[in-house]
């Protein structure tokens, strides 16, 4: 492993924050105990043991089990529905259709369009029409099929092109729809236009543009959706599921089932994976507890894997058309970008997609003019929504790939390009505001170069063998919460009892990317105990403050800062009890190894557990608060919020790879993964983010599409939907940047999602240099690095 | 067709269970003897999550029915733990082999049978063998290490037990 030191904030900007490190004389970062140490994931021993409990694992006494009848069409009213013979058969306790409730809900407030089932119409095929609870799973499905229904077509809009047409208001797919385009199937559209454009493009010595377009994605997080419900008989509704965003939920189950949020309580089961694919409140949630309501006992639904495709929410099918313009010394001018994300059958986190496709474009180099034209459409197939990158993939492959293009025409290396452009740590971007204070993307691309040799390999290495580079940016957390209140937008408490057990509650949802590690080892780094003392509780909405979950990469920067702050107050009641105990001034004791040590005497020192029990005299366990909440950002334009965000990650990936020109087979060889995290508060999980981040983008790459016919997902199984194997994936060596941000918690900022996006483009400019072809669709199939290596040949002939 | 009776061991222990014949050694083993550790990704044999031993050899659970164990000598992942945590396990922990942990337990019983056939594999003997097994989360570098450091241990430990004379 190898971590660079990024020039970004000084050292010890980190240090200068409000806090307990400024009272006491900070001790340096080579005197951190647990912060910057590997340390191996709190609950993975659990994990390996099979003793971790997931929703399909758990049992309760009188469980009835669900299943989901699904939409066969993908755009047609409902003229039949009869549940009667499913009613009737032995076994069944519960049927349920959109009867139930015509309550829409939906991540976003701004776009609540999701009915818990179909009603009157069904606007995709998979979409949940009716439900039933039974004895046993086999009764379920066989009650499911018992239940007739009838459709009559409406025209299908399966193709985003078609739903920028204007329609008569049956054929709208929801009701409401962009103000602009009131009489279209448009979600969302942004137009967005800063600084000389047109001009930049005049001057320009270089325009490359291109038109692109990407296949959804999805998730394909290993443990299918799975959720138990049970209305107790308390009156209170407890809904186990694997959820990254449990408050969502909480909210949205409050609404659609008419209960206040004190009467639900949502306990995060073990997630087995989510990526982005587990942070809407489902349908599937809200039909278990209908079930659960009406039979008064446990119901559980575990979906197949073709079902977890249909739930769907991954990343949106893309048409692009983009140009970009550079001086005669590579020196970006401006960016010209035309979107349209395909949403599927819901609004979900779109809105929000419809302005990162756009504004997450402003980095990571200094763009003075920017125009973007981005619409999202709703369309009759499987609902997209947020996918690791949310927003900011599809677009980096289309710029990197230009700005590739562009170092070709003014023959210049393309690193060399790129490092003209950087944005520098400490700066504003000139139009949306988005404030950099810390970036090592210059330390880590030129690091990646010397590891990879590029410069004795770019442009020259034989034919079918190539390098490419990539870089990108992302946010350490959405600045602004989506649901506009006063609340901090993480907030972390901590207990401890004589038994000297340190218990942090907090609703960060630990997905297996590590965050409950993570706040062990910050409030283990602060109060300076061992970390195993530490146990992070983070499943119940009853004992967890409310944190806005797992997404958007905010945990680290947001869910650390909140456990960073409230361990200081509890150091600051150990300190004042070791000063009672020692008669020594509480600011001057450093916290080490379960001792807390007078720093001018070293001789003078208190052990945890008696400063602890003396803190602890007169008022019993002691308890902290502590929260995060984003600095006021941005500018004052519509939309100005969007892409907003306390820090920015930075990564610059470098792919060496094979083609076969014969068989359009690309086969990655290696790749270089330098990402800038601020500081890696646990190097094992940076590297595993990094890793697994790199492996998920070469699927994008290379493989994974999620394929239609007639609205149809025609590979909704791992067979047909290919996930690179260990043999299609290259060896992959991580460069940490460490940049040290001033305002992450000693430093730290996201990494679980930026380091996807460098990898498509560095995979495709590689392509251009094994075998001198430009990729524009995406996956980058053998079929179609065959045509294009095809199309060449005839060009040339 | 009704229930017939399933006669196998499973982790050692005799176990009689009544199965319906379309019941698959997967939802066996997680339903009806509560070994839930054996995960069900695809059930269709595309993830190797639900990865078990079937008389020493690594099987998908998922594509066996029940019915064909009768007499099998079974092994799931609870299995590698009883008493004490197998070097496997403990390395898949430490190396940051397991993120979500939902493919953990299959990885962790296909890496088993490797060793038990080939106890010094090479990297990309490993990288064959588990060719089968889909991991979303940590792009199997992890993994890799967690095998090669358990390989090792495993075969420290056996230099260490005393050899064994002939009698």
């Amino acid at each position: 492993m190898t971590i660079v030191q990024g020039s970004g904030a000084t050292r010890n900007d980190h240090q200068k924050n409000k806090g307990i490190w400024q009272d006491t004389g900070a001790p340096s970062a080579a005197l951190f105990n647990v912060v910057g140490k590997p340390a191996p994931l709190k609950d993975s021993f659990k994990k390996v043991t099979g003793e971790a409990v997931y929703a399909d694992d758990m049992k309760f006494p009188g469980m009835l089990f669900c299943r989901i009848l699904r939409a066969t069409k993908p755009h047609a009213r409902i003229t039949r529905l009869d549940t009667t013979r499913a009613e009737a058969m032995p076994g069944v306790r519960a049927v349920v259709t959109g009867r139930e409730s015509d309550r829409r809900f939906g991540v976003l407030p701004v776009s609540q369009d999701e009915l818990s089932m179909a009603i009157e119409k069904v606007i995709y095929n998979g979409e949940p029409v009716a439900a039933v609870a039974a004895d046993s799973e086999e009764i379920a499905e066989r009650a499911i099929w018992a239940i007739e229904v009838e459709y009559e077509p409406l025209q299908e809009f399966l193709k985003p092109q078609d739903s920028l047409k204007e329609v008569a208001p049956e054929l709208q797919i929801h009701d409401k729809v962009e103000k602009k385009h009131p009489n279209t199937n448009i979600h969302k559209a942004v137009d967005q236009e800063f600084g000389d454009v047109e001009g930049a493009f005049k001057q320009a010595a270089s325009t490359p543009g291109a038109s692109f377009r990407f296949d959804g994605i999805s998730h394909g997080f290993t443990e299918p959706h799975a959720v138990i419900a049970h209305w107790d008989a308390e009156d209170r509704l407890q809904l186990y599921t694997p959820q990254q965003v449990p408050h969502y939920t909480h909210r949205a189950l409050a609404k659609v089932l008419d209960l206040p949020m004190h009467q639900i309580q949502v306990i995060r089961t073990t997630v087995g994976g989510g990526f982005g694919g587990k942070s809407d409140p489902f349908q599937h949630e809200m039909i278990a507890c209908m079930l659960a309501r009406k039979t008064r006992r446990p119901v559980k639904l575990t979906m197949d894997r073709e079902e977890t495709f249909l739930t769907g929410r991954g990343r949106h099918p893309t048409e692009a058309r983009m140009a970009m313009a550079f001086d005669k010394d590579g020196k970006l001018l401006a960016l010209d970008s035309d979107v349209i994300i395909d949403g599927g059958a819901y609004g979900s986190f779109g809105v929000v997609s419809a302005y990162y496709n756009g504004v997450l474009s402003n980095g990571p180099y200094y763009l003075p003019a920017f125009r973007y034209h981005g619409k999202r459409v709703y369309s009759n197939r499987i609902p997209s929504g947020a996918m690791r990158g949310h927003g900011s993939v599809n677009p980096r492959f289309c710029t990197e790939t230009l700005v590739d293009m562009a170092a070709v025409e003014l023959g210049l290396d393309p690193c060399e390009l790129r490092l003209r452009n950087f944005l520098q740590p400490n700066t504003i971007t000139p139009h949306h505001r988005f404030r950099v204070t810390s970036t090592g993307i210059r330390e880590g691309l030129e690091e990646a170069m010397r590891r990879s040799e590029w410069k004795k390999k770019w442009g020259k290495l034989p034919y079918g063998h190539g390098i490419g580079v990539g870089c990108a940016w992302y946010i350490s957390g959405s600045a602004l919460p989506i649901h506009w209140n006063k609340l901090p937008q993480s907030t972390v408490h901590i207990k401890i009892d004589m038994d000297g057990g340190v218990t942090c509650h907090s609703l960060a949802a630990d997905i297996g990317q590590g965050s409950d590690t993570m706040i062990a080892q910050i409030v283990a780094e602060v109060i300076g105990c061992k970390l195993d003392r530490v146990h992070v509780k983070s499943t119940t909405t009853d004992t967890a403050p409310i944190d806005l979950g797992s997404y958007s990469s905010r945990v680290t920067f947001m869910a650390g800062n909140a456990a960073r702050e409230a361990a200081e107050v509890i150091r600051r009641d150990l300190a004042n009890a070791a000063s009672k105990l020692t008669g020594q001034p509480a600011q001057y004791f450093d916290f080490v190894d379960e001792q807390i040590v007078c720093r001018s005497k070293p001789g003078i020192r208190v052990g945890f557990m008696e400063a602890l029990h003396e803190a602890q005299a007169d008022r019993g366990a002691l308890i902290a608060s502590g929260s995060y909440q984003s600095p006021p950002l941005g500018g004052e334009f519509k939309g100005s919020n969007a892409g907003l965000s306390p820090s920015y990650s930075f990564s610059a990936f470098i792919c060496e790879l094979k083609v076969d020109p014969d068989t359009g087979f690309v086969q990655p060889l290696k790749i270089w993964a330098a990402h800038d995290c601020g500081k890696a508060l646990n190097p094992l999980s940076v590297e595993g983010q990094i890793e697994g981040s790199v492996h998920m983008g070469l699927g994008q790459a290379l493989t994974e599409q999620m394929r239609y016919r007639n609205g149809q997902m025609l590979n909704a199984n791992f067979l047909d939907y290919k996930i690179p194997t260990p043999f299609d994936t290259p060896d992959i060596e991580v460069i940490i940047v460490e940049s040290h941000d001033p305002e992450g918690p000693f430093g730290a900022k996201e990494c679980g999602e930026g380091a996807l996006a460098p990898i498509i483009p560095a995979v495709g400019n590689a392509i251009y240099d094994a075998v001198g072809v430009r990729l524009f669709e995406v996956p980058m199939t053998p079929d179609r690095v065959l045509r294009a290596i095809e199309a060449k040949a005839r060009a040339k002939a | 067709m009704s229930k017939q009776i399933l006669r196998c061991t499973v982790n050692g222990r005799a176990v009689e269970v009544a199965c319906e014949p379309w019941h698959t050694l997967a939802n066996v083993l997680r339903n009806e003897l509560n070994l839930t550790g054996t995960k069900i990704g695809c059930d269709m044999g595309t993830c190797g999550c639900c990865t078990v031993h079937i008389d020493g050899r690594a099987r998908l659970s998922c594509l066996t029915l029940a019915l064909e164990c009768q007499g099998a000598r079974i092994g799931t992942i609870e299995g590698l733990n009883e008493y004490e945590m197998h070097p496997l396990q403990k390395a898949f922990a430490e190396c940051g082999g397991s993120q979500c942990g939902f493919c953990t337990p299959g990885f962790i019983m296909k890496s088993c049978a490797l060793l038990a056939e080939n106890p010094d594999p090479t990297r990309e003997e490993i990288r064959a063998a588990l060719a089968g097994n889909l991991c979303r989360c940590t792009g199997f570098v992890k993994i890799y290490d967690a095998v090669e450091r358990a390989a090792g241990e495993l075969r420290q430990a056996n230099t260490r037990a005393p050899v064994k004379a002939p009698r």
